[in-house]
């Protein structure tokens, strides 16, 4: 089994944070996976993706040209992208930023409103990480548990004010009813 | 095995330096490997090491010269442009015969070119990284897994053989990451550097290293005498990987991050009844001329995947002595296939075959 | 009693200079310092590009060959491997101030802890007489035929002005061997660059002021003289940093 996600969007959105934290979480699952982003001057404000393959056997290409799962946070991601979702796809698209909707009637669509849940509970900053809540929900990919344990021992202690906004938004994202 | 840490292959590359006795880290930034020098800057000084970053290409790699003309384990990474800018000091390395391990994380060229992943230095680094009659040990990894056992493997030929040694990655190997473990094989002894010139002490002649000779034969002698160990190196430490050779119709080569999209191609070509397989050079120089030979006897067709406008597929054809028809696919600038076009390409030889 | 002597670190090899040549002098001072100090059993040298290339072979310390003007790079990558050890660069006007500017000026800047003996000839040597990043304005060389013009030219580089405005450098002094007096007073100078180096106070460099008779087309009595009419007004004689005279105001 071959779960290839891409995640897009903008520079700063904390894309590449969070296809990280699906690939530490494949890896101490003993699943392989490779994480690939996009990089160069669009790291600073302007596009921003990363290809994430987990599998249980051993990954060719890194690179994720028709994704099972995309996560589009822009309508730049989402227009280049959602087209290539593979048949019987996941899309998650935050609705606050893309108005748009998907036509596409063979993909299962997830909309949203992350970034606007993250402003609803002061979690600027953290649209990344509820939809990452959503995604566990969605896919089933992950033990919730062990994911968000997982995340958190990447945090230093001494803050524990990130700590704890991570955990929320996780959770936001996972209890999401779309 | 040992756990498994999740790191990029510029990391890989730099922490596998440490693990493997290597201390010394002359370097200067450039994208997309800087990371090797951010990470060294950061772990040196917590092992006793030193990153020092240089003021250009050109002194890091002589900095490398003297670190490895006085004996010590000594590294220097950079990316394409950079990698010209140090083939003055290669060469020169070559002609002392000192031991280094050099790094090129390809980008596309020429000139400034790009910053996305590219294998079109695959002629500089195999063919002449450098003037005069030379060649390095070039290593060509295909994971992060092996940019870190391939970085050990760099550091023991360069000091068994006396030869600079060089990693041949991309951009795409650098930036990604993959879970690694940084088991060490035991190692067999590697030779005392007798001829490194870190002060006599009184206790034998002096040493000098060199690569001037006024008389030529001289030069011509001490070149055969290079060329000898190059013999050597070739017995003894060619490298590849076979997938589905056996049976295979057709039989891509490729090497790198380039063989990971072959790999994802060929697996969905045999799902469509398609005999095809890949052999992917470990080692770039001496590149595994006798694997292809062998493999011309069954195949019918030899197809090379590269990130260039078609280098190494010249190696191959000499390799088969063009006893089998070789085809070319290859993106360059910076652009990478996807397995779906490799695919592609090898469903239209396909198609030929059976006409 | 011996009153004259080859210095120990100096082989017992012919050295190829030209006649009147100033190189076979200052050879001899860095020889003379290596003995008095007793460390040529822990001294790396190295070599440049240009007429000193085969300095190498003239001395009984370790030696390496480095490529035209990266002396400095190739000295830093040993001392810094090998911080016990003492390294001394020795190197011409070309190599050091022109396609070695770059190595030179960071190598000071770093405050590499090494000692560097600058040959300024005002000329290219080893190649035939061209024009050197110290060639004089109005000089005549073979790429300056008509004299150098510093419209044209551009003008020379005064290396020990420039460098001591280094916060890296802990001694620059520009001396000359034309005369007896000047050459006791050289040896004081590269002595004390490669004590500083055994005290660590870093990158210590001096310039000697020298002559090429065979490519200014001179006699080499006369050489001294055109160096003493023309090349100390433009590249006056002096210390031009030393944070030891800083340390005693």
């Amino acid at each position: 089994m071959t779960t290839k996600i891409l995640l897009a969007g903008f520079g700063g959105q904390g894309i590449l944070f969070a296809g990280k934290q699906l690939a530490k979480t494949a890896m101490y699952s003993d699943l392989q996976v490779s994480w690939l982003p996009s990089y160069g001057p669009e790291m600073r404000g302007g596009a921003a993706n990363c290809s994430v393959i987990i599998s249980d056997e051993e990954i060719g290409s890194p690179i994720v040209t028709t994704p099972d799962v995309l996560i589009a946070l822009n309508l730049p991601s989402f227009d280049k992208f959602e087209p290539t979702i593979v048949p019987g796809g996941l899309l998650i698209a935050d609705s606050t930023l893309i108005a748009k909707e998907s036509t596409r009637n063979d993909i299962r669509i997830c909309r949203l409103p992350a970034t606007g849940l993250a402003a609803e509970n002061k979690l600027e900053g953290f649209a990344n990480v509820i939809v990452l809540g959503q995604l566990l929900k969605q896919t089933g990919l992950f033990d919730y548990a062990s994911f968000l344990d997982l995340m958190i021992k990447g945090i230093p202690a001494s803050k524990s004010a990130l700590i704890e906004k991570n955990k929320r938004a996780l959770e936001i994202g996972y209890t999401y009813e779309v | 095995m040992g756990h498994k840490v999740l790191m990029k292959g510029n990391e890989a590359i730099a922490e596998a330096a440490i693990k493997n006795g290597c201390l010394h880290f002359f370097g200067y930034p450039i994208t997309p490997q800087t990371e090797i020098s951010e990470y060294l800057a950061k772990r040196m000084p917590q092992v006793g090491g030193l990153c020092l970053q240089a003021e250009s290409e050109v002194a890091a790699i002589n900095m490398v010269m003297g670190a490895a003309a006085s004996g010590s384990r000594v590294m220097t990474s950079s990316s394409s442009p950079g990698v010209s800018l140090k083939s003055e000091g290669i060469s020169y390395i070559v002609g002392c015969d000192l031991p280094c391990v050099i790094v090129n994380i390809q980008r596309g060229g020429p000139g400034l070119g790009g910053i996305q992943p590219s294998q079109a230095d695959y002629y500089q680094a195999t063919k002449a990284n450098g003037h005069g009659d030379l060649h390095l040990f070039v290593v060509a990894p295909a994971s992060v897994q092996e940019m870190a056992s391939l970085t050990g493997l760099a550091f023991d030929v360069a000091d068994k053989y006396r030869t600079p040694a060089m990693i041949l990655a991309d951009g795409a190997l650098g930036q990604m990451m993959e879970p690694v473990n940084f088991d060490i094989e035991e190692k067999t002894a590697l030779p005392e550097k007798t001829w490194a010139t870190n002060g006599h002490g009184g206790k034998r002649k002096k040493n000098i290293v060199n690569s001037l000779y006024m008389d030529p034969l001289d030069l011509e002698n001490s070149i055969k005498a290079r060329f000898a160990r190059y013999d050597e190196i070739k017995a003894n430490e060619t490298r590849w990987e076979e997938v589905m050779v056996e049976d295979a119709d057709i039989v891509m080569v490729a090497y790198g991050i380039t063989s990971r999209i072959c790999k994802t191609a060929i697996n969905a070509a045999r799902a469509k009844g398609i005999k095809v397989g890949l052999i992917r050079p470990i080692t770039l120089w001496p590149f595994p001329s006798a694997a292809l030979k062998k493999a011309a006897e069954t195949a019918k067709h030899f197809m090379v995947c590269e990130l260039n406008m078609g280098q190494m597929v010249d190696d191959v054809k000499v390799a088969i002595d063009c006893a089998r028809p070789v085809s070319f696919y290859g993106r360059t600038g910076g652009v990478m296939p996807s397995a779906e076009e490799v695919l592609a390409e090898i469903e239209k030889i396909a198609g030929g075959l059976t006409k | 009693m011996i009153v004259f002597d080859k210095p120990k670190s100096l082989s017992n090899v012919p050295l190829h200079y030209c006649p009147g040549c100033t190189h076979g002098i200052v050879h001899r001072l860095v020889a003379e310092a290596l003995d008095a100090l007793d460390i040529t059993d822990k001294t790396v040298g190295v070599a440049p590009v240009g007429c000193s290339v085969f300095a190498y072979n003239y001395f009984e310390c370790d030696m390496i060959q480095a490529a035209h003007g990266r002396a400095p790079a190739v000295a830093t990558g040993v001392k810094r491997t090998h911080p016990d050890s003492i390294v001394f660069t020795y190197q011409g006007d070309g190599d050091l101030a022109a396609i070695g500017t770059a190595e030179t000026v960071h190598s000071a800047t770093r405050g590499e802890n090494i000692t560097i003996i600058f040959i300024n000839n005002a000329i290219y040597g080893m190649t035939g007489g061209q024009m050197a990043p110290t060639t004089l304005p109005g000089q005549v060389t073979t790429t300056s035929p008509y004299g150098r013009d510093p419209k044209i030219q551009g003008n020379p580089v005064r290396v020990c002005e420039m460098l001591s405005t280094l916060d890296g450098v802990a001694y620059a002094e520009r001396v000359s061997v034309d005369s007896p007096k000047n050459i006791n007073h050289a040896k004081k100078a590269i002595r004390k660059a490669f004590q500083n180096q055994i005290d660590g106070k870093g990158f210590s460099i001096i310039e000697v002021l020298s002559t090429c008779p065979t490519n200014w087309g001179m006699s080499p009595a006369d050489s001294l003289e055109w160096l003493r009419q023309n090349m100390m007004p433009h590249y006056p004689l002096g210390v031009y940093k030393d944070i030891d005279a800083k340390e005693e105001n």
